[in-house]
């Protein structure tokens, strides 16, 4: 029926839609339930001939119940406190979540890193590298441990022949991809990790120019390393893809906590430029799209934080 | 504990007339500079300096250095500095020799305390536009340069907490790449560029247990006299461990011999004066039957002699 169909609606996507479920669970008679829970897919037959809550479910439910809550609660976390627990959350996910430790490490400011290093100490007692060393086992470890440890001059003064000469190394790791993963390379890590943004916008830039592509654009380029490069030079179009990524229909637990991520972590730094770019690459409004996928308390919350001062 | 001797008040208008008086005209009152500035701290000098600024519309700095000279000029520019900005104009000497001198690097960003290199790492960005650890990889190679550029990157954790298990799985560790010469293994460089200090030391007291010897002296005998990567673990590795015993080491090899290493005895005394020289100046005693004072006027001379002596703790 129509009501089953719309309370499956009200529970599938992110968040939950609390008025449709009280408004359609809560007038329900005993046989309408009956009737969701055999036809709803989320309850089994038991063998004892009842009709039983799919423990998978009810897990999938609660996790968009906490959607609000979780939101809620990182928004009003200190940015530094919030950024380290992000990254614990990361290391403890495993492998699948390095990028969330890339995309932190990366997009912040030198002074923003720096504090959530320091909440990292009061939260956890070990230090990011620390953990991030002795807990990464993979080939991006030499890389991500740079890129925490990073404390950037963020002066806009680049000198150009360096950057060139950069670019140069660069081409020549990626040329070499065969015999060594340009991700374990020395010089690439090194000039990742130190330089200024302003530089390394300038050492892309030259990338083109000489190797005729974008360094994104590369076959050999491990993804963590492209996210590294696309977080570092135009954080905007990174963003404006982890969100589309989290709002795709059968994208994984992690991958959609991506949503309340970059909408509470960028609200109050460039959200309108992240939405812009969103637009321009997916050729519909970040807000409508949230609009569509996500609902209730959730959603509201997300289009609230959007729209503030406008 | 500090050697240096300061009044708690001072009128720094009264030292700064005083600095200036002493640099009017020809020559200067090298004493007069020694009796002011050897006997002032940190915040007292940055005091000075502005009052400088402010009556003479000059840069106190730029005009002792023009008007001292050699290794006593070197030496008040290096104190007169704060101690972040010192730091830096050390670390970027250093890395900007021919040949760079990683000891000192190694130094700065082992024997400071997390907050206290941070500071130095800000003091450099401003002084030089560029971050340390860019210029540090930027000038070195290999693995000296993962080395390097881990430890002036990293905020370790400053907190007392030991675990014991680890700090034996990790001498454990340090153990088999020290007996295989893998010195510049990567859990080597994990272990002494990431984990906390207490831990570190917890690690090295377990290491000793085991192996009945010290890191040091392992590193010493498995490493040779010419392996540069394992002098560089151990210079590391002895800055966190016992800083004092460290710099009265520099400080001995400095003044022995023939010459006198004139910048590494400046250092340790101009950098450690206001901190814990008066225990590195007993750790020197007990060592060599001498005091470091009688070792620094037998090896130096003039201004630059003086101007030791009295950051030392000499009454005037």
């Amino acid at each position: 029926m129509a009501e089953i169909e719309a309370l499956i609606k009200a529970f599938s996507g992110h968040g939950v839609d609390e008025k449709t479920v009280i408004s359609i669970l809560g007038n329900s008679q005993p046989e309408h339930r009956q009737a969701f829970r055999k036809e709803g897919g989320f309850f089994a037959e038991d063998e004892r001939r009842f009709e039983r809550w799919n423990d998978h479910h009810v897990k999938l439910l609660k996790h968009e119940f906490m959607r609000f809550k979780n939101a809620v609660v990182l928004w009003a976390m200190h940015p530094w406190e919030r950024d380290a627990r992000l990254i614990k959350e990361a290391l403890k996910k495993g492998p699948n979540s390095n990028s969330v430790i890339v995309e932190i490490a990366s997009t912040r400011s030198s002074d923003e890193l720096l504090g959530a290093r320091k909440a990292y100490h009061s939260l956890f007692e070990h230090s990011i590298e620390e953990d991030v060393a002795s807990h990464i086992h993979g080939k991006e470890k030499k890389l991500l441990v740079a890129l925490v440890s990073a404390y950037r001059y963020e002066g806009p003064k680049v000198k150009e022949d360096v950057a060139k000469s950069e670019a140069k190394a660069l081409i020549s790791a990626v040329k070499n991809a065969e015999k060594q993963n340009p991700i374990e390379n020395d010089e690439v890590v090194r000039i990742l990790s130190t330089r200024s943004k302003p530089h390394l916008k300038s050492v892309f830039k030259h990338y083109k120019e000489i190797a005729g592509q974008h360094f994104e654009d590369e076959l050999d380029v491990h993804l963590i390393l492209q996210a590294a490069v696309q977080c570092l030079i135009t954080p905007q179009s990174y963003f404006s893809r982890v969100l589309d990524e989290a709002m795709r229909d059968g994208a994984d637990k992690n991958t959609k906590k991506g949503l309340t991520r970059v909408l509470v972590t960028r609200a109050d730094v460039d959200i309108r430029a992240i939405s812009d770019d969103y637009r321009n690459h997916y050729a519909i409004p970040l807000a409508d799209k949230i609009e569509a996928k996500a609902k209730g308390s959730y959603k509201e919350f997300l289009l609230t934080l959007m729209a503030r001062g406008n | 504990m500090a050697t240096l001797v300061a009044p708690v008040q001072h009128s720094h208008i009264e030292d700064a007339k005083a600095l200036y008086k002493a640099c009017k005209g020809w020559g200067t009152d090298e004493k007069a500079v020694i009796s002011i500035l050897g006997h002032r701290t940190a915040a007292q000098r940055q005091q000075i300096r502005l009052a400088y600024q402010n009556l003479y519309q000059e840069d106190l700095v730029k005009r002792l250095e023009s008007e001292l000279s050699g290794a006593f000029e070197k030496a008040v520019y290096r104190w007169i500095l704060e101690p972040a900005d010192r730091d830096a104009v050390l670390a970027n000497v250093a890395i900007k020799k021919a040949c760079p001198d990683y000891h000192v690097i190694i130094e700065i960003a082992c024997v400071h305390s997390p907050e206290e290199l941070l500071a130095v790492r800000r003091a450099y960005q401003l002084s030089y536009k560029l971050s340390l650890e860019e210029d540090v990889a930027a000038h070195t190679t290999g693995d000296l340069r993962k080395l390097l550029v881990a430890l002036v990157s990293v905020l370790r954790y400053d907190g007392p907490e030991i675990n014991a298990r680890l700090a034996k799985s990790e001498a454990d560790i340090l153990e088999d790449a020290i007996k295989n010469k893998a010195f510049n293994h990567e859990e080597v460089i994990r272990i002494l560029t990431t984990r906390s200090k207490a831990q570190l030391m917890a690690t090295f007291n377990r290491y000793r247990d085991d192996c009945g010897t010290s890191i040091t002296k392992s590193l010493l005998r498995e490493g040779d006299q010419v392996n540069e990567f394992a002098a560089a673990l151990r210079t590391a590795i002895r800055c966190i461990n016992n800083s004092n015993k460290y710099y009265e080491k520099i400080i001995r090899n400095a003044i022995k011999g023939a010459g006198t290493d004139e910048d590494a005895l400046t250092r340790v005394i101009v950098t450690r004066a206001e901190k814990d020289l008066k225990v590195i100046k007993e750790v020197y005693y007990k060592r060599n039957s001498v005091t470091l004072e009688q070792a620094v006027a037998k090896d130096t001379s003039g201004d630059y002699n003086a101007f030791l002596l009295t950051l030392l703790g000499k009454a005037d």
